[in-house]
């Protein structure tokens, strides 16, 4: 690392000679380092997935939850330290909340995407901040139909059809890029995100891992919600056959 | 109506604005209702809670406007009527709103009853009038939640004192008093949905006919397993024929 012993690597607010935030890059190494997380926009919804990993046998499952909503119609997947997502979870819903105070109608999901990296972006400003150790996946539904955003560390924001982050990312968004994310429904979708999971899954490196599924369409009333425990079952079962079929080939 | 006049009484005719001026120093709260609703009448029925209300509300003593909706659906499984101040109405269902929404975004398969719902606005109108600054209205709320002890049935009311209760059968305002009686003889445990707008409506039309703030278009909502249903608002047949009607001073021992 040509960074370290510089002295340019220790602030958010000083630059090295060319150019760089080392802070912030090694924000985004928390990120790298996390369990992966999906995001897709299908023709009539958004789907999000996790790949928790499970650090401790006697966890209860369920526990530290990776994805959140932050309002009814929008969530948000956290990859990277999970105590750092809840401060921006925390921030997206009360960004949400007095939106809808003042304006009357529900935050659309571009104005919280733009909100939620103005706020994770202030933390790479101030040398007594730490940047966040975490990048995020929001999804919502406004009257513009489903939309998918990713925050980095470094306060960045776009729109995608399809996301991904931490260990897995790069094999996780080849195999989003085959997918026919305008023919796909959101109940194909969480199958397709259950198998891209369980596919970069690293069985040799971390052991357990739990699914979490999470998805907003007309199913789930344009709300954001849990994907129902039977359809995350047959989402597990079948990622599991695909994973199968593969290792038999 | 304890919501149309000041507790003492003193107020009752024209000095409204001296309630208003302040007579020192410090802060002046509500010391009366502006747009009022009426009667909310509400019963428990075999498959659930039905809810009425007439459309109206009233500036002061001026029909104002006829077409409110003052029961509104909160949540999965409760329903809401009120009468007394609208605005505070509209800001009681902006606290619900916010309560709701906290609700799904915990997303772990719990969610807020009738009973919680109730539980949440006596808090809500004890602690305002703890301060003086009452939120004017009389609250009525039904649900149907699934308990320890299978499907439950809850119907419970609050109002402005903070005063809170469960019936079997609620009236608000002057359905207090007119409804009541009626329902205390002709309530049953098992009428059917039918039974019940039968009933509900013979209440709401002696209310129209009794109540001078009380308009004729009348919007009922229950509440089942099955969730919310709020019907559009229709009118009832009514017949002013009655000799009591015609001549009201027979009989009357005083000069009117």
């Amino acid at each position: 690392m040509s960074s370290i012993g510089t002295g340019y690597d220790l602030s958010v607010t000083t630059f090295s000679p060319d150019g760089r935030v080392f802070q912030v890059e090694y924000a985004t190494k928390a990120v790298d380092n996390s369990g992966t997380v999906v995001g897709i926009k299908c023709k009539d919804g958004i789907v999000l997935g996790v790949e928790k990993l499970v650090t401790s046998k006697m966890m209860l499952e369920g526990s530290n939850r990776r994805i959140h909503s932050v309002h009814w119609h929008s969530g948000l997947a956290v990859a990277g330290l999970a105590a750092d997502g809840r401060q921006i979870v925390s921030r997206a819903k009360s960004e949400a909340a007095s939106y809808e105070k003042v304006y009357g109608e529900p935050i659309s999901v571009k104005e919280l995407a733009d909100r939620v990296a103005s706020y994770v972006h202030l933390c790479t400003l101030y040398w007594w901040l730490r940047p966040f150790g975490c990048g995020v996946i929001l999804g919502g539904y406004d009257r513009d139909g489903p939309q998918l955003y990713m925050i980095e560390p470094s306060g960045v924001s776009y729109k995608y059809f399809g996301a991904a982050l931490g260990k897995g990312r790069q094999a996780a968004k080849t195999e989003i890029e085959k997918l026919k994310l305008s023919e796909l429904t959101c109940r194909e979708g969480i199958v397709e995100v259950a198998k891209i999971i369980y596919g970069v899954h690293d069985e040799a490196k971390d052991k357990a891992f739990e699914l979490e599924l999470s998805w907003i369409c007309d199913e789930s009333n344009r709300q954001h919600q849990k994907v129902p425990a039977d359809l995350l079952e047959q989402a597990k079962v079948a990622a599991q056959a695909a994973l199968e079929e593969m290792d038999a080939d | 109506m304890a919501w149309q006049q000041p507790m003492d009484g003193s107020h009752a005719s024209g000095s409204k604005a001296a309630a208003a001026v302040a007579d020192g120093p410090g802060t002046q709260r509500t010391q009366y209702p502006y747009v009022t609703g009426s009667s909310i009448i509400a019963l428990k029925y075999k498959d659930g809670v039905i809810m009425a209300s007439d459309t109206g509300a009233s500036y002061g003593s001026t029909l104002r406007y006829k077409s409110v909706e003052r029961i509104k659906a909160v949540g999965k499984h409760s329903l809401i009527g009120a009468s007394g101040e609208f605005s505070d109405f509209q800001e009681i269902l902006r606290y619900l709103d916010e309560l709701t929404l906290s609700d799904h975004m915990w997303d772990d398969g719990n969610s807020l009853g009738p009973k919680e719902v109730h539980s949440y606005l006596t808090r809500v109108m004890y602690n305002r009038r703890n301060k003086f600054d009452p939120l004017w209205n009389s609250l009525v709320i039904g649900g149907v939640k699934k308990g320890p002890k299978g499907e439950e049935k809850y119907l419970g009311m609050v109002n402005m004192i903070g005063t809170h209760f469960e019936e079997n059968h609620i009236a608000t305002g002057f359905g207090n008093h007119m409804a009541i009686p009626i329902l205390r003889t002709e309530w049953r445990e098992d009428m059917t949905f039918e039974e019940a707008v039968k009933l509900v409506e013979k209440c709401l039309l002696v209310l129209l006919y009794r109540d001078r703030s009380s308009i004729n278009k009348f919007q009922i909502a229950k509440i089942t397993t099955e969730g919310a249903t709020i019907y559009p608002p229709y009118s009832l047949k009514t017949y002013w024929g009655f000799a009591a009607f015609e001549n009201p001073a027979q009989g009357a021992v005083g000069s009117w």
